[in-house]
């Protein structure tokens, strides 16, 4: 099993594709390292929200994604 | 037509109707108004709102991109409360993700009420959400590439008309 990454906006075209399955389940430990440094950075600042399975996670730090979930990463939305 | 959308059920207990569509597929804002407004017999006022790709500057097309699990949820809760906000007869929000060249119409509210400022303030709700509280991100396809917009301070300043 494994967790789906799913980059929204412009965090795509950082991670290079909209998805990407990594090794669970996972922390935000984990997740920091599965994501490498670039991204790392952006999902550490505040303006970045995570969502696990569709619910944002309000504190990014006690994240706790078990195997067969979804973290989304969501930067800032720019309007409809 | 191919687009994918579905209607959420009006809640329980209350006689409004809300739909909302989330698109991949041009739609005609005219062809919608029409059911709309016959399904609503007896209203005192009807607003609605359609919000286009602009022809302007240098721009070639617009993407919106969504994402499913969060944008759609996240539309029928703000127009449930809309309805119940501004007290709604009925609500309909269509919204386009995907590409869309100037012309196209993105985005469509229409509300009706038994008076016409909880039409008229539901739609102007509705759309600055949509706008600056929705998980929509958006680019620009111009001469030399794509451009991601960034949000812009007045989208905040909008929005911060509906705080109570």
């Amino acid at each position: 099993m494994a967790v789906k990454l799913v980059f929204l906006g412009k965090l795509a075209d950082l991670a290079g594709a909209p998805e990407r399955d990594v090794a669970g389940p996972l922390d935000w430990d984990g997740l920091l390292a599965a994501l490498g440094p670039q991204l790392a950075a952006q999902v550490q600042g505040e303006k970045v929200k995570l969502a696990l399975d569709g619910a944002l996670v309000a504190d990014k730090a006690a994240l706790a994604a078990p195997d067969g979930s979804e973290i989304a990463l969501l930067p800032p939305v720019s309007g409809g | 037509m191919a687009a994918r959308s579905r209607c959420s059920h009006p809640f329980p207990g209350a006689d409004i109707a809300i739909h909302v569509h989330l698109v991949d597929q041009p739609f005609n804002p005219g062809a919608l108004l029409g059911p709309f407004t016959n399904a609503h017999p007896g209203y005192g006022g009807l607003a609605s709102f359609i919000g286009a790709v602009r022809a302007d500057d240098d721009v070639r097309a617009l993407e919106l991109l969504h994402y499913e699990k969060m944008t759609r949820p996240g539309m029928e809760a703000r127009a449930e409360e809309a309805a119940h906000r501004f007290e709604l007869l009925g609500l309909l929000v269509m919204h386009r993700h995907g590409v869309m060249e100037p012309g196209e119409p993105i985005v469509m509210v229409a509300a009706c009420a038994q008076h016409r400022r909880g039409a008229i303030a539901a739609v102007d709700y509705c759309m600055d959400h949509l706008k600056s509280d929705s998980w929509f991100w958006k680019r620009e396809l111009r001469g030399d590439g794509w451009h991601w917009i960034e949000p812009r301070e007045q989208d905040h300043s909008d929005l911060a008309r509906w705080s109570k």
